[in-house]
């Protein structure tokens, strides 16, 4: 592997962890799905990016599904989503940013920190691959934590889910009926999601999920 | 003689940083006032400025000491020698051992104190407000900038920035996303301590949103020329600065020859002109920020600093 065909699997790799800080700590919801539809298509072209290097045809694949799916699709209609629950004015932030960036950047040390010793049989791109990868699956779900309205939550599941195609192109031989079943179980937890986000909605009348937390409270105190 | 010759390089760089200062703050205020349809002042405008401010009376408050008469001369040869320490047109002149990119930083800091302690020397409400601004935003923006320092000095090995600037243009330096994160970093700061914009508005004399001007309220006459030439002197300080650091093609390294100064001379004048033609369309886009916004800001560069250090060692190794 030539040094350039090293950097930009890095660049298009950095770009995806650069666009999950991003994500981390955009307040509106509009912009945080405008920014998920990117790191998509940036994972898109770094998953084409490895195809080309590694000459694996069939993660030609896995990109188009990204791209179209991830990348369209689904922010397409988390947006619909959005301005039917008339939620597309909204500002949300549980933590200040501030914490939030220091905790991601934490997460994303540990993550480098965790893969970069191992080195035996694999090759230098794989390593930062997977390093970055992780990173990305666990600032997804730092994001979990951190929002609580339902359709942002949705979105750091998503971006986790983008960090797990990472990992599965940087270690060769994905086999591509695993690669589809993992791209139609995302459409269906996507359905079941949008279901879910306007039940809960007519429940509380808010995708606010402390709202949710109220009644579990009230449980536990009757028990 | 070659002792001479390298002497009037260097010597034609320091007038060079003094000289073309104002005309760069000119040109971004025409810039900005066509943007905004006005005609704005005239290019030399700031020159005028300063040759007004020399001969005009300095009037002092009584309880005045000494800081507050010796800060501005402080403020402006701290800002010059670090302006005319950073690489301009040639890499390698005769002072060059002594441009690192920390003693820079440092420079810049003690002029910064040296002003926030002269703002509250008089004792009046608005020095103060200003000084504690300019504290809060110095106190966020050096951390990054540090880190900004950081990973450049790690891609080339050195901190002296002749020697960045060679590696720059004659190293394999590939394509670093490193790299471009700093950049983006080093411009926020930037912009922060310029108190362009988004964190300071550099035109207003509204008391609620002023930072820098706050601080200088109290000055008149001479010691205001030498605070105003001083900011001039630190924008194409920055200007240089971002010239260097990252786009430092058209240098001339190696060969002194008059010819390579003067090519290395037009392509340092042309891309300062570029960014002080980019910043006011950068500023006209955006709307200023609350005060509370500023650690948001800074600690969005120094976050992004933080993770191209990181990018950089996982590329590198340990």
């Amino acid at each position: 592997m030539t040094s350039l065909q090293f950097d930009i699997a890095h660049l298009l790799a950095g770009g995806m962890l650069v666009l999950s800080l991003l994500l981390l700590y955009q307040d509106r919801i509009l912009a945080t799905l405008n920014v998920f539809a990117l790191q998509a298509i940036v994972l898109s072209l770094a998953v084409a990016w490895q195809a080309y290097v590694q000459g694996a045809m069939h993660l030609m694949v896995t990109a188009l599904i990204a791209l179209v799916v991830k990348g369209f699709v689904i922010p397409a209609a988390l947006n619909r989503i959005v301005y039917r629950l008339g939620i597309h004015r909204e500002i949300e932030q549980v933590i200040g940013a501030g914490p939030t960036m220091l905790t991601g950047l934490g997460l994303i040390a540990l993550s480098i920190l965790l893969v970069m010793p191992v080195n035996v049989g694999v090759t230098a791109l794989a390593r930062e691959d997977l390093a970055f990868a992780l990173a990305v699956i666990l600032l997804g779900l730092l994001m979990m934590i951190t929002r609580r309205n339902a359709v942002t939550q949705i979105v750091g599941f998503m971006s986790l889910e983008n960090g797990l195609i990472l990992a599965a192109t940087g270690a060769r031989g994905m086999p591509l009926v695993v690669e589809i079943s993992v791209a139609f179980s995302i459409l269906i937890a996507f359905s079941v999601f949008g279901i879910f986000v306007f039940r809960i909605r007519e429940r509380f009348d808010t995708v606010d999920l402390a709202a949710l937390d109220r009644f579990r409270s009230e449980r536990s105190t009757l028990q | 003689m070659a002792m001479i010759y390298d002497l009037v390089a260097q010597g034609l760089q320091m007038i060079l940083v003094l000289a073309v200062a104002p005309f760069i703050l000119g040109v971004t205020r025409k810039v900005k006032a066509r943007l905004l349809r006005r005609i704005g002042p005239p290019l030399l405008q700031p020159y005028r400025d300063i040759w007004k401010l020399m001969h005009k009376e300095a009037v002092m408050a009584h309880d005045a000491s000494w800081l507050y008469r010796g800060t501005p001369y402080l403020l402006f040869a701290t800002t010059w020698v670090a302006a005319a320490l950073i690489p301009t047109y040639s890499t390698g002149l005769l002072f060059s051992w002594s441009a690192d990119l920390i003693a820079i930083v440092a420079l810049l800091a003690t002029g910064r104190f040296a002003l926030a302690l002269a703002g509250m020397d008089v004792g009046t409400a608005f020095g103060g407000i200003g000084s504690s601004r300019e504290m809060l935003i110095a106190s966020l923006a050096e951390p990054a900038m540090l880190l900004v320092v950081f990973t450049v000095s790690l891609v080339a090995g050195t901190t002296q920035l002749s020697a960045i600037a060679e590696h720059m243009i004659h190293g394999s330096v590939g394509l670093r996303v490193s790299l471009g994160l700093v950049l983006f970093s080093f411009i926020f700061v930037a912009i922060a301590e310029n108190a362009r914009i988004p964190i300071d508005n550099p035109a207003t004399h509204l008391e609620l949103t002023m930072v820098h001007e706050a601080m200088v309220l109290e000055y008149s006459g001479r010691h205001l020329a030498m605070i105003e030439a001083a900011a001039a002197l630190k924008l194409t300080l920055y200007f240089s600065l971002l010239v260097c650091l990252f786009l430092p093609f058209g240098m001339a390294t190696g060969d002194k020859s008059p010819l390579a100064f003067a090519i290395g001379l037009a392509f340092y004048l042309s891309k300062i002109m570029l960014l002080a033609v980019l910043l006011p369309i950068a500023e006209t886009a955006v709307a200023k920020m609350r005060v509370f916004r500023y650690p948001v800001f800074l600690g969005g560069a120094f976050a992004t600093a933080a993770l191209a250090v990181f990018l950089l060692f996982v590329s590198q190794g340990f």
